[in-house]
């Protein structure tokens, strides 16, 4: 394995040590240093995790241990119906979409979903949505509107489907129309960034009045390795890359693409999927509770004013009458 | 005399091709013919042999399209270089080399003008700037584009030339979809014309949002039209693309178009729609 994915390898020595002594029946002496050990990795862990680069961030958005939208609608929502198809053409796995109750309160679910297994990840196109999804995702959206229900959705894709049935269907226009309806749709809509924001493929279902990211995640217009490999012509200069293209957490937040910073647990929210899900619950019910107060008339005012926003005179662009 | 003056011709390797060259004489990209230059040039820089279409910069758009007295506005828009991007060189290079080899200051022109006496807001995309690439200063210039075209309620013309989203602006580039789309919902609603028109090359970010959004799209021949690259398709497949695969025919064929326009045909074809729809 490359040096730069080496970061959890003590993580994991620690691991495999405390499982060790696990698998003997202990002893006060054993029980003790157990203990110890599990302090010692908590505390790399967070040593670690507090200074993860872009690159390492990608590869903890990546883990496939990482929960997925259904893992979220399981934890933190009721009676989740999903729902099939785009009318057009098929239903599209990448993409889950359905109603559910959060809290009491009905809403709409929309998100890519991943899969585990080679099976699972066949079956889900490794998240990558097709046209059909796209169109899924707005057509559930649009029910939403109808029937007066917020939104949330889950972002985790490496990008919409780059192949040869996609385009012939219309990739490029499915995105492209998603963007321009989701804009003015009067309910609130909460986008949740939860591992891989892939590109136009994670932006499609991205148009919200918030947009939350978790600590660990990433956003970008290119996978590292794709804009490596374009402009270093070098796919193994994604580090680098990934540095370069401030594609973390931090950086959109300052640039105004995020609004909040979802805390994940030490060690990721796949070593502890229950406390991601605790720490997700917490943002989504203020967030919901913040946007319900709004009158709806001025919804689709604020989300616009919100992306009108990106991309400031005087910061990321300036006005050079003279020239 | 214009043949002697060579001098000016700093185009880099990568952005010539298809771009006319200097010289009395262009050999045509497609049918190999030798064209005079002169020829070319009244024939709107289309081969008279075969009708292939060369690349044009945003200002010879303007001037094809418009009428006499078109006006740029927002010219002075300039990238301020947020993320401090470097790759093989740094991107503040790239934006000085570009703005000194084009006419522009980003990879778009806006302009208010009139096609045939019929007032519009047109947007023409400027390749030879980072392949067209759209950044934050594209995002705001088209936006801007379409909130003139919603307060003036004249048509809005937008034509895409463009390899899509800038990566050394990284998010904030995917953003400008967004942005722009959310203006194009407004004029969408207040029923004012939207024209796109897609011309050699069209992908990416910039399909993916404003270009695949006209009321009427329109393409010019044989422009390679799509979102992903025809390179990517082909290593996530594993096969080679069928010939003609994401040009302007084969995207009319699936119905993603409305009409293939002849660039001689343009601007007549340009303001029949207007006269249509508005
Ligand atoms: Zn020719």
């Amino acid at each position: 394995m490359a040096a730069d994915g080496d970061f959890e390898a003590p993580l994991r020595d620690l691991e495999k040590r405390i499982e060790e002594l696990a698998a003997y029946p202990g002893d006060a002496a054993k029980e003790a240093e157990a203990a110890r050990l599990r302090r010692e990795l908590d505390q790399q862990r967070r040593a670690v995790f507090s200074k993860l680069t872009p690159w390492q961030k990608t590869k903890v958005a990546r883990h496939p241990d990482r929960p997925y939208t259904l893992d979220y609608v399981e934890a933190l929502f009721t009676e989740f119906t999903e729902v099939h198809g785009d009318r057009r053409f098929a239903d599209d796995p990448a993409l889950v979409c359905g109603f559910a109750f959060y809290k009491g309160r009905p809403v709409a679910v929309v998100g890519h979903q991943k899969g585990r297994d080679t099976k699972q990840k066949i079956y889900r196109n490794f998240g990558m949505p097709k046209p059909e999804g796209y169109r899924k995702a707005l057509r559930v959206m649009q029910l939403a509107a109808k029937f007066g229900r917020p939104i949330v959705t889950f972002v985790d894709t490496p990008g919409a489907y780059p192949g040869l049935d996609a385009e012939e269907r219309g990739q490029a226009e499915a995105i492209a129309v998603n963007l321009r309806e989701m804009a003015p749709l009067p309910v609130p809509i909460i986008v949740n960034v939860t591992g891989e924001g892939g590109s136009g493929g994670a932006l499609a279902i991205a148009v919200g009045d918030r947009v939350n990211m978790l600590e660990h995640s990433v956003y970008s217009v290119i996978s590292p390795e794709g804009c490596a490999s374009i402009l270093w012509r070098d796919a193994g200069r994604a580090e680098q890359a990934a540095d370069a293209m401030k594609i973390t957490a931090d950086h959109l937040k300052g640039f105004g693409i995020v609004d909040e910073i979802v805390p994940e647990p030490p060690g990721g929210a796949n070593v502890d999927p229950e406390a991601q899900f605790r720490s997700l619950d917490r943002v989504l019910e203020a967030q919901l509770a913040e946007l319900s107060a709004v009158p709806t008339a001025s919804l689709a005012d604020s989300r616009y004013e919100k992306f009108r926003r990106m991309g400031r005179l005087g910061q990321e662009f300036k006005d050079v009458p003279s020239a | 005399m214009a043949w002697f003056r060579r001098e000016q011709t700093s185009l880099p390797r990568g952005q010539q091709e298809s771009r006319v060259p200097e010289g009395l004489y262009v050999k045509c990209d497609s049918c190999k013919e030798l064209i005079y230059r002169k020829d070319l040039a009244e024939n709107l820089q289309v081969c008279p042999k075969c009708s292939f279409h060369f690349r044009i910069s945003a200002r010879e758009r303007l001037d094809l399209l418009c009428d006499p007295g078109w006006e740029e506005f927002d010219r002075g828009l300039v990238s301020t270089d947020p993320l401090q991007f470097k790759d093989t060189k740094p991107y503040a290079g790239r934006l000085k080399d570009s703005k000194a080899k084009t006419d522009a200051l980003d990879a778009v022109m806006t302009a208010a003008g009139a096609v045939s006496s019929l007032p519009v807001v047109v947007a023409a995309m400027e390749y030879g700037f980072i392949g067209g690439s759209m950044g934050v200063v594209v995002g705001e210039k088209v936006t801007r584009a379409v909130e003139r075209a919603l307060e003036s309620r004249h048509p809005l013309i937008v034509v895409s030339c463009s390899g899509g989203a800038r990566m050394m602006e990284g998010t904030l580039s995917l953003m400008q979809m967004a942005k722009i789309s959310a203006a194009l919902a407004r004029l969408h609603e207040a029923r004012i014309p939207f024209l796109s028109l897609m011309t050699d090359p069209t992908t990416g970010g910039v399909t993916a949002s404003y270009a695949m959004l006209g009321d009427l799209n329109l393409a010019e021949p044989g422009a390679l039209i799509g979102f992903a690259g025809p390179r990517v398709i082909e290593q996530t497949i594993r096969q080679k693309l069928p010939e003609g695969f994401q040009r302007s025919e084969f995207l009319l064929q699936h119905g993603m178009i409305d009409l293939v326009v002849d660039r001689r045909e343009l601007k007549e074809t340009v303001a029949r729609c207007l006269r249509l729809l508005g």
